[in-house]
C-alpha cells in the first residue's frame, strides 16, 4: 500500500491552466503554453478573416456592375492588394501557426514546444504587423497597391514622393511576419525532431506532423530568399538604390525570381498542413487505416524538393527563355505526382469505409473535391502556352482562389472542428456547423467556379471595370461572394455560443486514433507532462488488432478522470 | 485491496524522456535558413554582374585589394583562434579562455575598423548604380553579423566571470564560437564574388 502512496502516477495531475480554470486574462498575456498561443493565433486569424472577406466582398461589390462605380480604380488597387496580403499573411499563415502550435505537441507527446519563449514572441509580432499593415490604409496616398506580390516597378514609384508610404509599411509588415515565420518554423522544427514519445520514430508519427515538417522546412528555405528580396526592394523605394530599377542598371525580373522562388512554395507551406489534416481525418470518419501511409509520408517531402524548382512558372510571360519555359514546365507538372499519391491514398482510405458525414469530414470531402478541382486547373495553368494565354487572366484568380479558399480555409475549418472539442473541453453544435458547411461550399463554388469561364474569354484581373461580356460570371461570383460572408454568421455564432455554453466534451468524442486523444480535454497544463506514453504502431490502426501505445487502458482511464 | 484503477497503474511503467540540450539544433537550423539571405544576395549579385553591360560607376574600373585581403587574412585567422579558446574552455582553464577570446574579439574589431576604411576611402556611394547598392548591401549586411558576434562574445566574456557559469554546459559560447565561423564562411564567399571576381 505504501508503494502506491509513493507512485509519482498517482499524484494528482497539475490544474491544466496554473492561474484559475477560466482565467480568460492568459489569452491576453505573454503566455508561453503552446495551447494558449495556438488559440490566440487562431482567433487574431479568424478576426482578419473576417476584415480579408469584407475587403473581398468590396472589391465583389465593384465587380458586379462592369464599369468602375463603387470605387476609383485607385482605391480599388489598394483593396486587392490589401485583401491578398490580410488574407495571406495575417490570416492563413497565423491561423496554421495556432493549429499547429495546437497540435503539433499533444500528438508527438511533447509537454511543450522547444522553445516556449520565442514561440509567444512570434505570436506577439503578428498583432505588431498587423497594426503596422492596417496603419497604411491612413497614410497619405493610401495603402501599397501593387498587388500582393508588389512587382518593382510599380511598388518603387512612391508618386507622392512622401518617406512614409503605404508600400513602405507594407515591406515592413511582411519582413516581420517573415521574422515571425521563422521564429516558428526553428521551433517546430527542433520540436518534432528533438521532442517525440519514445518509440514515435519518424515512420510512425501521425501525417500532419510529417506534413508540418515538411512545410516549416520549406519556411525556413525558402523565406529568406524573400527576406533578402524584400531588404533591397526597401533600400531601392526608400534609399533610391539601383536593384529593380533599369536606369540604375537594376533588374525588376530578379525581384521576381525573389519573390516567387518563396511564394510559389508558400503555397505549399499552407496546403501541406491541410494534406495532413485530410490524412488525419479521413481515416476517423471512415473508420479505415489510412491507405499507403507511408507513401503518403514520403510524399510530403517529395513536395517540399519539387516546390523549390518550379517557381518560374510565374514568369513564363516575362521573357523567360524556352528551355526554361519547358524546364519549370516539367517540374511543375511532376508536381502531380507526389500530390496525386496523396488523392489516391485518400479516395482509397475513404473506399468502403463506414463513413460519417459530421461537420469536420463534410470540410474535409468538400476540400478534397475543391482541391481535385483546383489541381487539374494547376495542371492546365503548367502548360507554357495555357499559361501564356490565360496568364493574369481570372482563370489564374479561380484556379489561385479554389487552392487556397475551397481547399486550404475548407481544412482549416475541419479542423478547427475536428479538435474544437479537444482544446476547448466544449462540443460544437452539429446541426449549425451543417449550414456553415453547406452555406461555405454552396458560396465558394459559385463565388470562384464562373470565373474561370470569365478567365477563358479573357477577363484581365486587377481592373476595376470590364467588358459588359464578363457581367453574367461576375454577377454570379459576387452572390456567391455575398453568400460566403453570410457564412461566417453560423460560424461564429457556433464557436462562440459552444465554447461558453455547450455540452462538456469527452476526451475522446470521434473515437480517434492519437495521442492527442489519450488527453483529457482539454489537456492539462503540459500534456502527459513526465508519463509520456510508449508508441508501438501510427496511429491510423482502424479496426486492426494492432495496439497505439503501451498500456493504452491506462492512459484511456486516467484522460477519464476529473481533473 | 487495490482498486482496479490502481491495479492498471501499477503495471504501468511510464516512459520518460529527457526534454533538453535543443537549444544548438535550433541555433544551426537557424543559420542555414540565415545563410539563405546571403545566398539570395550573391544569387542578385551574380545575376545583375552577368546581365550588365557596363557593371562599375563611371570612373571606376575595379576595387582595390590590398586592405580588403588584409582584413580577410585577419578574419579567417580568428576563426582558428577562437576554436583555442573553446579548448582553453573544455580544459576548464578559465583565464586562457578569456585572454583568447578576448584577442578575437580585438580581431574582430579590427575587421569591422577595416571596413569602415575602407567605406571612408570608395568615390562611389549606395546610390552608384546596381554595383553600387550591392557592395555596400553586401558587406554592409556581413559587417552588421560581425558587429553582432562581437557584442555576443562580448556578452559570453561577461558571463564567463559569473560564478559556476559553464556549470550546465557550454552551449552559448558554443554556439557564438559557431556563429563566428558561419561569419567567416559567408565573408571568404563574398570575398571571392566582389574583390577576386572583377
Amino acid at each position: 500500500m505504501t508503494i502506491v502512496n509513493y507512485d509519482p502516477r498517482l499524484v494528482k495531475t497539475k490544474n491544466p491552466y496554473p492561474k484559475g480554470p477560466n482565467d480568460w486574462k492568459r489569452f491576453f498575456s505573454f503566455n508561453t503554453d503552446a495551447k494558449v498561443i495556438g488559440i490566440q493565433y487562431i482567433v487574431t486569424a479568424l478576426f482578419f478573416l473576417l476584415i480579408g472577406g469584407l475587403l473581398g466582398m468590396l472589391i465583389r461589390g465593384e465587380l458586379i456592375t462592369p464599369p468602375s462605380d463603387l470605387f476609383d480604380p485607385t482605391v480599388y488597387n489598394g483593396l486587392y492588394t490589401m485583401h491578398g496580403t490580410i488574407m495571406l499573411f495575417l490570416f492563413l499563415f497565423p491561423i496554421l501557426s495556432g493549429l499547429t502550435n495546437l497540435l503539433v505537441p499533444p500528438m508527438i507527446g511533447a509537454p511543450d514546444m522547444a522553445f516556449p519563449k520565442l514561440n509567444a514572441l512570434a505570436f506577439w509580432l503578428v498583432p505588431v504587423f498587423s497594426i503596422i499593415l492596417l496603419l497604411s490604409f491612413f497614410v497619405p496616398g493610401g495603402p501599397a497597391s501593387s498587388g500582393w506580390w508588389s512587382y518593382p516597378p510599380i511598388s518603387i514609384q512612391n508618386p507622392l514622393g512622401k518617406v512614409l508610404n503605404g508600400e513602405m509599411l507594407w515591406i515592413i509588415a511582411i519582413s516581420l511576419s517573415g521574422i515571425s515565420s521563422i521564429i516558428g518554423a526553428v521551433n517546430f522544427v527542433t520540436t518534432i525532431i528533438r521532442m517525440r514519445a519514445p518509440g514515435m520514430g519518424f515512420f510512425k508519427m501521425p501525417i500532419f506532423i510529417w506534413t508540418v515538417l515538411a512545410a516549416q522546412l520549406l519556411q525556413l528555405l525558402g523565406l529568406p530568399a524573400l527576406t533578402g528580396g524584400a531588404i533591397m526592394l526597401f533600400f531601392d523605394l526608400t534609399f533610391g538604390t539601383s536593384f529593380f530599377r533599369v536606369e540604375g542598371g537594376g533588374d525588376p525580373v530578379l525581384f521576381q525570381h525573389f519573390f516567387w522562388f518563396y511564394s510559389h512554395p508558400a503555397v505549399y507551406v499552407m496546403v501541406l498542413p491541410v494534406f495532413g489534416i485530410f490524412s488525419e481525418l479521413f481515416p476517423v470518419y471512415s473508420r479505415k487505416p489510412l491507405f499507403g501511409y507511408k507513401f503518403v509520408a514520403v510524399a510530403s517531402f517529395g513536395i517540399t524538393i519539387l516546390s523549390l524548382v518550379v517557381w518560374v512558372h510565374h514568369m513564363f510571360y516575362t521573357g523567360t527563355p524556352m528551355w526554361m519555359r519547358n524546364l519549370f514546365m516539367f517540374t511543375t507538372m511532376l508536381i502531380a505526382v507526389p500530390t496525386g499519391v496523396k488523392v489516391f491514398a485518400w479516395i482509397a482510405t475513404l473506399w468502403g469505409g463506414n463513413i460519417r458525414l459530421s461537420t469536420p469530414m463534410l470540410f474535409c470531402l468538400g476540400g478534397l473535391f475543391n482541391f481535385i478541382f483546383g489541381g487539374i486547373t494547376g495542371v492546365m495553368l503548367a502548360t507554357v502556352p495555357v499559361d501564356i494565354h490565360v496568364g493574369n487572366t481570372y482563370f489564374v484568380v479561380a484556379h489561385f482562389h479554389y487552392i487556397i479558399f475551397n481547399t486550404i480555409a475548407f481544412g482549416i475549418f475541419a479542423a478547427i472542428y475536428h479538435w474544437f472539442p479537444k482544446f476547448t473541453g466544449k462540443m460544437f453544435y452539429e446541426g449549425l456547423g451543417k449550414v456553415h458547411f453547406a452555406l461555405t461550399f454552396i458560396g465558394a463554388t459559385l463565388n470562384w467556379l464562373p470565373l474561370h469561364w470569365a478567365g477563358l474569354l479573357g477577363m484581365p484581373r486587377r481592373v476595376a471595370s470590364y467588358d459588359p461580356e464578363f457581367a453574367i460570371w461576375n454577377v454570379l461570383a459576387s452572390i456567391g461572394a455575398f453568400i460566403l460572408g453570410v457564412a461566417s454568421i453560423p460560424f461564429i455564432l457556433n464557436m462562440v455560443s459552444s465554447w461558453v455554453r455547450g455540452k462538456s466534451a469527452p476526451p475522446n468524442p470521434w473515437k480517434a486514433i492519437g495521442l492527442e486523444w489519450l488527453l483529457p480535454s482539454p489537456p492539462p497544463h503540459e500534456n502527459f507532462e513526465e508519463d509520456i506514453p510508449t508508441v508501438l504502431n501510427e496511429p491510423y490502426c482502424y479496426g486492426l488488432d494492432k495496439p497505439f501505445v503501451e498500456d493504452e487502458q491506462f492512459y484511456i482511464e486516467k484522460s477519464l478522470k476529473k481533473i | 485491496m487495490l482498486t482496479e484503477n490502481q491495479n492498471l497503474s501499477l503495471n504501468h511503467k511510464p516512459g520518460h524522456v529527457k526534454h533538453d540540450g535543443h537549444n544548438m539544433t535550433g541555433f544551426i537550423i537557424f543559420l542555414c535558413s540565415e545563410s539563405i539571405i546571403f545566398f539570395a544576395f550573391f544569387v542578385g549579385y551574380s545575376v545583375l554582374k552577368i546581365s550588365a553591360p557596363v557593371w562599375y560607376p563611371a570612373g571606376i574600373n575595379g576595387i582595390d585589394i590590398k586592405m580588403p585581403l588584409i582584413n580577410t587574412v585577419i578574419l579567417v585567422s580568428s576563426s582558428f583562434v577562437i576554436y583555442f579558446a573553446e579548448k582553453y574552455l573544455h580544459k576548464k582553464n578559465l583565464w586562457g579562455f578569456r585572454i583568447i577570446w578576448f584577442i578575437t574579439m580585438i580581431m574582430g574589431s579590427y575587421f569591422v575598423y577595416g571596413q569602415y576604411v575602407e567605406w571612408s576611402e570608395l568615390t562611389f556611394s549606395l546610390q552608384s548604380g546596381a554595383f553600387g547598392g550591392m557592395f555596400y548591401l553586401l558587406t554592409g549586411f556581413h559587417g552588421l553579423h560581425v558587429i553582432t558576434g562581437i557584442l555576443l562574445m562580448g556578452l559570453m566574456l561577461f558571463r564567463s566571470f559569473i560564478p559556476d557559469n559553464y556549470k550546465g554546459g557550454e552551449m552559448g559560447v558554443e554556439s557564438v564560437s559557431l556563429f563566428w565561423h558561419f561569419v567567416d564562411v559567408i565573408w571568404i564567399i563574398l570575398f571571392g564574388l566582389i574583390y577576386l571576381w572583377q
